[in-house]
């Protein structure tokens, strides 16, 4: 398989660098967390209650249409390889937890994969809408039409003072969680992050780094989440965490104006520096990657890089994990194998980038 | 620095979790990281559930010190079997039924995870919580009613008691049951 087919394959919406604000919002993902009546959640229930789950999950699938999210299939995970479950996990549709059990877990996926409904991980049902940039209002419509399907065969558990009953405390009421991915590489260049961040902690959410240290997160990518999903209503939850990103992205576009006026050549060199290294080193850890990719990436956006598309550091951040690794490989690898096949892989997208135009990603190939 | 779960490997991952105030470090590796589930959209993060049991298991100390002369018999759901103690060990319900076996533990919890809330304040199911939108509404009415009293809007108040009652019966007509 070429490099390029590989990732039109391997893509999600998520990653192909659309939607709002998508110089800085890399994802939104919005989930709710759903319970039958009548069957004890997944870590107090039998197999057989655990398999009719599955069961009722199918039916109501049924041949798979549906008029607003196209085709649906149920994957079991017990007829996946490790290797094909571990991409999934990586191009975050499923968790890792639904992978690990051996029996009766599932998902359903949209044929565009903006939508999963994993079945029997801690709760009978997590409904997940997974978009592009920032688009967490279309997210939570998204993830609200499919409760609301899924509600016409199927009784929830509810309780008219706790709301949605989940298997967590964490999620009750809502089953709520509604998240951002942010691009800040400016902010912690800056370093402002560090004091932006216990102000947006006081408001009741939640940042962290992805696979990151402390406020420096690895690839200066970070997740912004509600924390409370008991006593608000699902809109204000949404837009609480609205207006925070929105001001984030503000401040992390100021922060951006500042370097190009006060340390413009610093910043270049930085950026072409790991443009250089991305194109012609032979050996590369995840850690280094992920660096590297999020200085091209702020080249890109910053115009100072212009031969290279945007969507780069959305695609080659998934396509550089293990799972991904060993897929293009055919087989599995070894930790320093994956180091040498991770930089050639960056190596021959780079390339590509620079013969063709394959910045889209999308399905017309 | 070792990674604290399994203290074999350096840690590769930090970070602070805040949750209603309370700071937690975390330090992994990236091994322990990923089996802890620590994903990036994380449906459900380790460390919250690390923190939230701690913060259950606590109650339960405070509790038990309290009942020890009189050694109740312990809290069990007997729907799924799941006892509190194991609740509080594990930070999960077994059993929507939980809630209602749990429920007299269940505020203090609520108020310190969800920021001082106890209550639902959202989506109601369509099918099955029909009634439920008239209950909330005849809620909110009588909230509105206590109000009116209390500021000697008596008029509006009498209005919102007959509103009230149009709910009611309309309610009576149906059967009645929200559940
Ligand atoms: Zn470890
Ligand atoms: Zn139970």
């Amino acid at each position: 398989m070429t490099l390029k087919s590989f990732i039109h394959e391997a893509i999600s919406p998520w990653m192909k660098n659309e939607g709002p604000e998508s110089d800085i919002v890399i994802s939104s993902r919005v989930r709710l967390a759903r319970n039958l009546e009548h069957v004890p959640y997944p870590i107090a229930a039998s197999p057989d209650q655990l398999a009719e789950v599955v069961n009722q999950a199918g039916e109501l699938i049924g041949d798979g249409s549906h008029d607003r999210f196209g085709r649906l299939s149920l994957v079991p995970m017990e007829e996946l390889t490790s290797n094909e479950k571990r991409i999934l996990v990586e191009k975050h549709l499923v968790s890792p937890n639904l992978t690990e059990e051996k029996e009766n877990r599932a998902v359903i996926l949209s044929e565009d994969e903006s939508l999963s409904v994993m079945v029997n991980e801690e709760d009978h049902f997590r409904i997940q809408c997974l978009l592009s940039g920032f688009q967490l209002e279309q997210g939570m419509a998204c993830a609200n039409d499919m409760d609301d399907w899924m509600e016409e065969k199927l009784d929830f558990a509810f309780d008219e003072r706790r709301g949605y009953l989940t298997s967590c405390p964490t999620n009750v009421g809502t089953g709520l969680r509604s998240s951002v991915m942010m691009h800040l590489p400016a902010l912690v260049l800056t370093k402002q992050l560090n004091r932006i961040l216990p102000a947006i902690n006081q408001l009741g959410l939640v940042v962290r780094g992805i696979y990151g240290e402390g406020s420096e997160a690895l690839g200066n990518l970070y997740q912004i989440s509600n924390q409370t999903t008991l006593g608000g209503e699902e809109a204000d939850i949404i837009k609480d965490l609205s207006s925070v990103v929105s001001q984030l992205i503000q401040h992390e576009r100021d922060a951006r104006d500042q370097l190009l006026e006060q340390s413009r050549l610093k910043l270049e060199d930085k950026i072409y520096r790991s443009y250089g290294i991305l194109s012609y080193s032979r050996r590369m850890e995840t850690k280094e990657a992920m660096e590297r990719l999020s200085d091209v990436r702020l080249g890109i956006d910053l115009g100072i890089i212009e031969e290279v598309s945007g969507g780069i550091l959305n695609e080659l951040m998934v396509i550089t994990q293990p799972g991904f690794l060993q897929q293009y490989a055919g087989r599995s690898l070894t930790p320093a194998e994956r180091d040498e096949r991770r930089a050639s892989l960056i190596r021959e997208r780079i390339n590509l980038e620079n013969t063709e135009e394959i910045s889209d990603g999308g399905a017309d190939a | 620095m070792l990674c604290q779960e399994c203290q074999e490997r350096e840690a590769s991952l930090h970070f602070t979790k805040i949750i209603n105030g309370e700071k937690t470090e975390m330090h992994l590796c990236d091994v322990c990281a990923k089996d802890k589930g620590d994903y990036l959209p994380g449906g459900k993060s380790f460390s919250i559930h690390q923190l939230l049991s701690g913060l259950l298991d606590s109650g339960q100390k405070f509790s038990q010190s309290q009942e020890k002369k009189e050694q109740r018999p312990e809290l069990t759901c007997g729907t799924c079997g799941m006892t509190y103690r194991k609740f509080a060990e594990i930070g999960r319900f077994g059993c929507a039924d939980c809630y209602t076996h749990f429920d007299q533990k269940l505020d203090p919890i609520f108020r310190r995870i969800h920021g001082g809330n106890t209550r639902h304040a959202g989506k109601i199911p369509k099918r099955k919580g029909k009634d439920m939108h008239l209950y909330r509404e005849i809620e909110e009415l009588k909230q509105e009613m206590q109000k009116q009293i209390a500021e000697e809007e008596f008029e509006a108040a009498a209005d919102l008691r007959d509103r009230i009652r149009e709910l009611e019966n309309s309610l009576k007509e149906k059967g009645g049951d929200a559940s």
